[in-house]
C-alpha cells in the first residue's frame, strides 16, 4: 500500500485557484461570457428564423457545389428527417453551438498552431497539454466552466472548445511543418521576410492539412454536444438526456440519429472543402 | 572574360560544421583531425572545411565533387541559408556574414539568385506567380512584376504556360520556370545547385546549352554545383573539385584535365569525354616549317626534307594562308620548271580555335593533309594533325 502520511491534495489546489480566478477576474469572464453569448443567441437566431426549406435548398446547392449532385439531394433529405422527427429546433439550437464553438477554436486554435509550428520550445511546452485536453474525461472540465461562467450554453461552448481545440492546432502545426524544406529555402532565397514567408508560402501550402485541422474540430465539437447539454447547453443532446432519464427509446433514436445526420453532413461538407485546397504535391 | 577581372565573390577560409561541440571541433580540425576522426570525438559533422577561392564578374565557376563533398553546403553559405561557422565571405567586396537580418534581405532581394536540384517551385502558385515571387517580395507594382515575369518567361521558351501550375509541366519545363524565376529579379550572382541533375540525358544537354546561351547575353556571375565532370568541364571557365569538405584543385577544365592533383581527381577526370572539352587550340602546334609564298621551290623542298614532313603551309607577309604545298607536286614542278604559286592547293580543311576536337573528328578522319587552325582574319595560328586529333582522345 502507498503510505497514507505522503499526500499531495493537487485537486485542493486547482480547485483554489479556480475559484480564486472566479472571485478576483468576474468582470473579465462575465465580458467573455455575454460577448460570446451574443455571438450565440444571434447565430442561432439566424438558423431558427430562416424558414426551414431556405435552409434546405442552401444545404442542397452546398452539397452539389461541393460534392455532387447526389450528395446534394442527399444531406437535403437527411436534414428533411430530422424536421420530421421534431427536431428541427434542437438541430439549430445544436448547430449554433457547434460554429460557435468551431469559429471561436479556429480564431484560439490557428494562430496558436502558428506559433507551435514556428517555436520548438513552445511546441514541446504545449504538446503535453494538447493530450490532456483531448484525454482528460470530458466531465471534469466542466465542473471549473460552470463555475466560471454558470450553466447554460456558454460554458457549454467553453467545454466543447476544449475538446475541439487540440485537432486543429495539432494540423496546422502539422501543415507548416510538412512544407517542402526547398520550398522554404527558395522563398527565403529571394530574401522573404519572415511575415511573407508564412502568408505567401507556409500557410497556404499547410492549407489542405488545416482544412483537415477544421473537419476534425468540428466533428469534436459535434461530439461532445450531448455531454455539454449537462450543464444546460440545450439542443439534441439536451433531447437525448431526457430520453435516458425516461428510458424513451422512440425519442432518444430520433435524436441520436439526427445527431448522427448532422455529423454526415457537417463532416461531408467539410471535408469537400478541405479536398478543394489539395493542390497535389508532384503525384508521382 | 574581360580585362579587368573584378572579384564578385570571395570565399576566405570557409568553416562550416554541422552540430554541437564545434568549438571543441575546430580545434580539432586546427590541429588536423580528419572528418571520421572530429565526427566520432565530438559528433559534428564538417560540411565544409577551411575553403577559399575567388570568383570573378562574369565568370561561371563550377563546384565539383562526390555526393557528401560539401558542395550543396559551400552554394547554401553564400547566400546564408547555411550559416558559416567561421571564416568569410565577400561580395563586392563586403562581407556578408556581418549583414543584419535586414540587410540580408536586401542582398538577397537584389543580389543573389538560387535555382534548386528539385526545383523549389511554389506548387500552389501558378508558373507566372512563381517567376513573380522574387519582384513581388521586392515590393514590385503588380504590372510592372507582370511584365517582367512574362518576358523572363519568353526568354525561356515558356510563352504559353503563365497560367499553368508547375506540377502540370515536364521536369526540363520545371527547371525553366526555376531558371526564370531566379532571373527575374536581375541579380548580379545566381547560385544553382545541381539544376539539371534531375532531368534526363537528352533534356540535361538542351537545359546546359540553354545555360550557356543565356550566360553569353546576360554575363552574370554564376556558381554551378555538379556532380558530373563533364557538365562541369562543359560549362565551367574554372572548376573547383572538392573532397570531404576540402577543396582539392581549382583550375580551368584543361588545366584539371593535364594535370590532376591528386588520384582522387584522376578518378573523376577518366570519365570525361575529353572531346568535348578540348578545342582546336587545346590540341594544335606551331607548324615546324612555313614558307612565305615568294619563296622558291628549292627552299620548299629542302624545308619538308629537313623537317621530315610531306607538306608545307604557304603564307603571305601578313601571315595569311595562302595554300598547301606537298612534296611530291613540288619535286614535279621542279622538273616541268614551274613556280611555287602554281603548284599551291587549297584542299586542305581549316578550323577555328575554339572548335571542340568532338567536331574535328570527322574531318581528321577524311584528310591526310594538317588541319589548318585560322584566327578570323585568316591568319594562321597553328595546325592539328590527325594524330593529335585522335591522341586527345585518350
Ligand atoms: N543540415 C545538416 N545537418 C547535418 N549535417 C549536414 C547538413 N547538411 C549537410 N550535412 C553534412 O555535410 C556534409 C556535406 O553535405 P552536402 O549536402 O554539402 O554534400 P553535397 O556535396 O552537396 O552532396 P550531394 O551531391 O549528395 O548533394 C555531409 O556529410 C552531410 O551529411
Ligand atoms: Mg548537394
Amino acid at each position: 500500500m502507498f503510505p497514507e502520511h505522503i499526500t499531495f491534495e493537487l485537486g485542493k489546489y486547482v480547485g483554489m485557484f479556480v475559484r480564486w480566478l472566479n472571485t478576483n477576474f468576474s468582470q473579465v469572464f462575465d465580458a467573455i461570457r455575454s460577448s460570446v453569448l451574443w455571438l450565440l443567441i444571434n447565430i442561432e437566431w439566424i438558423l431558427v428564423t430562416v424558414p426551414w426549406w431556405v435552409i434546405l435548398v442552401l444545404v442542397f446547392l452546398l452539397g452539389w457545389r461541393l460534392k455532387s449532385l447526389l450528395s446534394g439531394l442527399i444531406f437535403a433529405g437527411l436534414l428533411f428527417l430530422v424536421g420530421a422527427f421534431g427536431l428541427w429546433h434542437p438541430t439549430m439550437a445544436t448547430l449554433a453551438i457547434v460554429l460557435t464553438s468551431v469559429l471561436f477554436s479556429l480564431l484560439i486554435g490557428i494562430p496558436v498552431g502558428v506559433a507551435m509550428g514556428s517555436n520548438n520550445t513552445f511546441a514541446a511546452v504545449l504538446k503535453p497539454i494538447l493530450d490532456a485536453m483531448q484525454t482528460l474525461p470530458s466531465f471534469v472540465y466542466l465542473i471549473p466552466a460552470v463555475i466560471l461562467f454558470n450553466m447554460g450554453r456558454v460554458p457549454g461552448v467553453f467545454a466543447t472548445m476544449i475538446y475541439a481545440l487540440p485537432p486543429i492546432i495539432r494540423l496546422t502545426d502539422l501543415g507548416l511543418r510538412r512544407v517542402s524544406k526547398e520550398m522554404v529555402e527558395a522563398a527565403q532565397s529571394f530574401g522573404s521576410s519572415p511575415l511573407q514567408l508564412l502568408l505567401k508560402i507556409k500557410l497556404p501550402q499547410a492549407l489542405p492539412t488545416i482544412m483537415a485541422g477544421v473537419n476534425q474540430t468540428t466533428m469534436m465539437a459535434l461530439a461532445m454536444v450531448v455531454i455539454a447539454s449537462m450543464i444546460g447547453a440545450g439542443g439534441l443532446g439536451y433531447e437525448v438526456l431526457v430520453s435516458i432519464n425516461r428510458i424513451d427509446i422512440a425519442k432518444g433514436t430520433e435524436s441520436g440519429l439526427s445527431i448522427v445526420f448532422l455529423a454526415i453532413i457537417i463532416d461531408r461538407m467539410t471535408q469537400a472543402m478541405a479536398d478543394r485546397y489539395k493542390y497535389d504535391e508532384q503525384d508521382s | 572574360m574581360s580585362a579587368e577581372t573584378k572579384k564578385k565573390i570571395e570565399v576566405k577560409n570557409l568553416t562550416k560544421l554541422f552540430g554541437k561541440n564545434q568549438k571543441e571541433a575546430l580545434e580539432m580540425i586546427a590541429d588536423g583531425a580528419s572528418k571520421e576522426e572530429v565526427l566520432e570525438k565530438t559528433g559534428c559533422t564538417i560540411g565544409v572545411k577551411d575553403v577559399s577561392f575567388a570568383v570573378s564578374q562574369g565568370e561561371v565557376f563550377v563546384v565539383m565533387g562526390l555526393s557528401g563533398s560539401g558542395k550543396s553546403t559551400l552554394i547554401r553559405c553564400i547566400n546564408l541559408l547555411n550559416k558559416p561557422t567561421s571564416g568569410e565571405i565577400f561580395i563586392d567586396g563586403e562581407d556578408i556574414t556581418k549583414l543584419d537580418s535586414r540587410q540580408l534581405r536586401q542582398m538577397r532581394q537584389t543580389k543573389l539568385a538560387m535555382v534548386f536540384q528539385h526545383f523549389g517551385l511554389f506548387t500552389h502558385k501558378t508558373v507566372m506567380e512563381n517567376v513573380e515571387y522574387g519582384l513581388e517580395v521586392k515590393g514590385m507594382s503588380v504590372e510592372e512584376r507582370k511584365e517582367t515575369a512574362r518576358n523572363n518567361l519568353l526568354a525561356v521558351g515558356l510563352k504559353g504556360y503563365e497560367d499553368s501550375y508547375p506540377r502540370q509541366l515536364s521536369g526540363g519545363m520545371q527547371q525553366r520556370v526555376g531558371l526564370a524565376r531566379a532571373l527575374a529579379t536581375d541579380p548580379d550572382i545566381l547560385l544553382m545547385d545541381e539544376p539539371f541533375s534531375a532531368l534526363d540525358p537528352l533534356i540535361r544537354r538542351d537545359m546546359q546549352q540553354e545555360l550557356l546561351d543565356i550566360q553569353s547575353k546576360l554575363q552574370k556571375t554564376i556558381v554551378f554545383i555538379t556532380h558530373d565532370i563533364n557538365e562541369a568541364f562543359k560549362i565551367g571557365d574554372r572548376v573547383a573539385v572538392m573532397k570531404d569538405g576540402v577543396v582539392e584543385q581549382i583550375g580551368t577544365p584543361e588545366e584539371i584535365l593535364d594535370s590532376p592533383a591528386s588520384d582522387y581527381i584522376k578518378d573523376f577526370v577518366q570519365d570525361v569525354d575529353r572531346s568535348k572539352v578540348l578545342q582546336a587550340k587545346d590540341i594544335m602546334f606551331r607548324p615546324s616549317a612555313l614558307i612565305s609564298d615568294t619563296a622558291g621551290l628549292k627552299t620548299a623542298i629542302r624545308e619538308m626534307e629537313t623537317n621530315g614532313i610531306s607538306s608545307i603551309f604557304v603564307l603571305d607577309k601578313q601571315r595569311k594562308l595562302k595554300g598547301i604545298a606537298t612534296i611530291d607536286d613540288a619535286v614535279a614542278a621542279l622538273d616541268a620548271k614551274k613556280t611555287l604559286a602554281e603548284i599551291l592547293t587549297q584542299d586542305y580543311h581549316t578550323t577555328t580555335p575554339d572548335v571542340y576536337v568532338r567536331d574535328l573528328i570527322p574531318i581528321a578522319r577524311e584528310t591526310k593533309l594538317p588541319l589548318a587552325v585560322l584566327s578570323d582574319d585568316g591568319r594562321l595560328l597553328g595546325i592539328i594533325v590527325r594524330a593529335s586529333v585522335l591522341s586527345a582522345l585518350v
